[in-house]
């Protein structure tokens, strides 16, 4: 796709689309207690500052490694954990400073898919008690109309119906994916956190629920947040994507923008890491080999938080934390590379 | 071939139609049904397979590191050094696993003993295997861990494995793997559980080991990216069978069994054309209850004809070195 019709597809986004979820420099800190009195000794900073916008009906991409707190942002915008700091507002109401009793009848508009479809489904409820509970929880409909509802939603993820009355060991790891997409679809979400989906499935199976995903999307005007570790899987289903590295989002752009060009030196690097199913490609040349590790959330580095990996790294970039910033329109990034304005002098 | 090979007359590992059977108490369950492969010193051989497919579970049993029962080899001869592996008694099995045979496990973490040190289990196999002393094994432990590229080495030696991270712990994993200048290293997903660019750290360095050291590798994996970047050579397994055997290019540029090429459509891919809708493999693996009497891939087949139902496929040459076991090998399903 040429950059000007991306740049024209992000401008008739930002025009027509609606933001559904608004997320602006989101903390999640975790405690650390240590020593004889227990007393607090620091924080995991698992997400530190992060701020990014999910359109209706788009799937937004969020990637990055182990520990870069993905998982943790995606919780923390649904409020599963009490967050920091910082303002999450799902369909213009402010719920970060929400009490979770308020929450609870908001809870019906926003839902999660987790990772392990193993250990998300209770082994001692049948398919049908665990996905007509939220049913139970939210609604008054009576014992029938639950039942026709959970036929339903086992016909829309492609469960047969007559495995109701089964429990969650006899399914196969792909089906009991869709026991838990069809418990989060049971009330009718507009937004879904889908944390790592596929992740624990076979490559066969991959394939099969996220093409599931696409369809219920389409089919329901779903709104994704899709969190995973495989960039060719989000290059798929992602609309946009967003990178993290330990706790911030270094880049986000439109799909095309961020696999084509990608700007962050992590994001290069993290593109060029993917092994390519195609010997003939595989050149070695052009490939960046991140050195090192990932430093400890618990004492990020002094600037920018990639500056002890970065193949491309400056003084700057040891000693003042990069702005996050718009280098075209829609295109995010966080690194001194791409700085306009500002602290050019060096101060 | 890589340079630092040494010229053999025949392969360093042959294995011709191992099959191991589980006797559970719900039955048998045919793992892995009459696998045959040989490996070449100084190549490495990618085996790839979704769970189940039996690729673990063939590893484990030419060694003997299956608990028997439940486990049971029913048929299979695997020769190395001169020696059938199945009908070898114990202590020369344990003398050869970790000193000519190498192992590497997926798990850096669970793999390691979280109460010694590293340098402790470095030296263990020297110790037992070469006969070494403490001060010649923590020598050459010190050597192992530059090998593998991790940095004061001298020190880490006294550290445990809680202070190493994934990917660090997977390098001592691969150099006490390597104690022992072995002719083998089997590799079971090894970077399974690391992050892709802790996965391409080990990728490099496991392509840059193998040069210098001219040993047989088999490196067990789940992903093509991986096997592409990496394998000479690639055995496909699908429901404890060898599928499709082929080396590397050929097999990605001419996949002749209809699972390989179905595998290789359903993967989408970081760069080139982004497809619209993923292909899907339809249906489940099969379960292996019983030896097969129809081709195990017969299910999701979308080429399976008649034949496929009622005899079990054998593997046969399509191209030079490249076989399938497959009756329909290359056919393209019939449009519409």
């Amino acid at each position: 796709m040429p950059p000007a019709l991306i740049r024209g597809l992000c401008q008739l986004l930002d025009n027509s689309a609606k933001k559904l979820v608004e997320v602006k420099d989101l903390k999640m800190h975790f405690p650390v207690y240590a020593g004889l009195f227990r007393r607090k000794v620091g924080d995991v900073k698992a997400v530190d500052g992060v701020s990014f916008d999910v359109y209706e009906g788009e799937t937004l991409g969020l990637v990055g490694e182990s520990g870069c707190g993905k998982s943790t942002c995606g919780r923390a915008v649904l409020r599963l954990y009490d967050i920091t700091n910082g303002s999450v507002k799902i369909n213009d109401i402010e719920i970060g400073e929400t009490p979770q009793s308020e929450l609870r009848p908001m809870r019906p508009e926003m839902q999660m898919v987790f990772q392990d479809p193993q250990a998300s489904l209770n082994p001692r409820m049948t398919v049908q008690a665990i996905i007509q509970e939220p049913l139970d929880e939210h609604t008054t409909l009576t014992k029938a109309e639950k039942a026709q509802k959970v036929g339903e939603l086992m016909d829309a993820v492609g469960l047969n119906r007559a495995f109701a009355k089964r429990y969650p060991q006899a399914f196969s790891g792909g089906q009991r994916q869709r026991i838990g997409i069809a418990r989060a679809l049971a009330l009718n979400p507009k937004f879904i956190v889908c944390d790592e989906p596929i992740a624990a499935l076979d490559v066969s199976i991959q394939a099969q629920v996220v093409n599931l995903l696409e369809d219920l999307q389409e089919q329901l005007g779903l709104t994704y947040l899709f969190i995973s570790h495989d960039l060719s899987m989000v290059r798929h289903i992602a609309d946009r994507v967003a990178v993290m590295y330990l706790g911030k989002v270094v880049e986000l752009a439109p799909r095309e923008a961020l696999y084509a060009t990608p700007k962050h030196p992590y994001t290069q690097a993290l593109l060029s890491a993917v092994p390519e199913p195609d010997p003939t490609k595989v050149t070695g040349a052009d490939r960046v080999v991140l050195t090192g590790d990932v430093p400890s959330p618990s004492n990020p580095p002094k600037g920018c938080n990639f500056c002890t990996r970065c193949p491309a790294v400056m003084d700057i970039c040891k000693q003042i934390e990069p702005t996050y910033q718009e280098l075209e329109p829609g295109h995010f990034v966080a690194c001194h590379l791409f700085e306009t304005t500002g602290e050019q002098g060096g101060s | 071939m890589p340079d630092g090979a040494t010229p053999v007359t025949g392969p360093v590992l042959d294995v011709s139609g191992l099959k191991t059977v589980f006797n559970t108490r719900g039955g048998e369950v045919h793992a892995v049904n009459d696998v045959s492969f040989d490996l070449t010193a100084g190549e490495l051989l990618g085996v790839v397979g979704e769970s189940g497919s039996g690729k673990s579970v063939t590893m484990m049993s030419l060694i003997g590191l299956l608990p028997m029962p439940p486990a049971e080899i029913r048929a299979g001869r695997v020769s190395f050094d001169g020696l059938d592996l199945l009908n070898t008694d114990v202590e020369t099995l344990r003398a050869i696993r970790g000193g000519k045979i190498g192992f590497v496990f997926q798990d850096p973490m669970t793999s390691l003993n979280p109460t010694f040190t590293v340098g402790f289990q470095l030296a263990e196999p020297l110790r037992k295997h070469m006969g070494m002393n403490k001060r010649q094994a923590r020598v050459r432990a010190r050597e192992l861990l530059e090998l593998v590229g991790i940095p004061d080495a001298d020190q880490r030696l006294d550290d445990f494995p809680h202070q190493f991270s994934g990917g660090m712990r997977q390098r001592v994993m691969i150099a006490i793997a390597l104690a022992c200048d072995p002719q083998v290293l089997i590799a079971d997903e090894p970077t399974t559980a690391l992050d892709v660019t802790i996965q391409a750290q080990i990728l490099e360095l496991m392509k840059e080991l193998r040069t210098k050291l001219g040993m047989g590798v088999i490196w067990i994996t789940h992903d093509l990216g991986v096997i592409a970047g990496i394998a000479d050579r690639v055995l496909v397994m699908y429901g404890g069978q060898v599928v499709e055997q082929a080396p590397v290019r050929e097999l990605f540029e001419n996949p002749q069994h209809p699972y390989t090429r179905a595998l290789l459509e359903t993967i989408p891919s970081v760069s080139g054309e982004r497809e619209e809708r993923l292909t899907v493999i339809e249906g489940q693996p099969p379960i292996l209850g019983a030896a097969p009497t129809a081709c195990p891939f017969l299910d999701r087949c979308d080429v399976a004809t008649d034949r496929c139902a009622r005899e079990n496929p054998t593997r046969v040459e399509v191209a030079s070195g490249h076989d399938a076991a497959c009756f329909n090998p290359g056919a393209v399903p019939i449009a519409g």
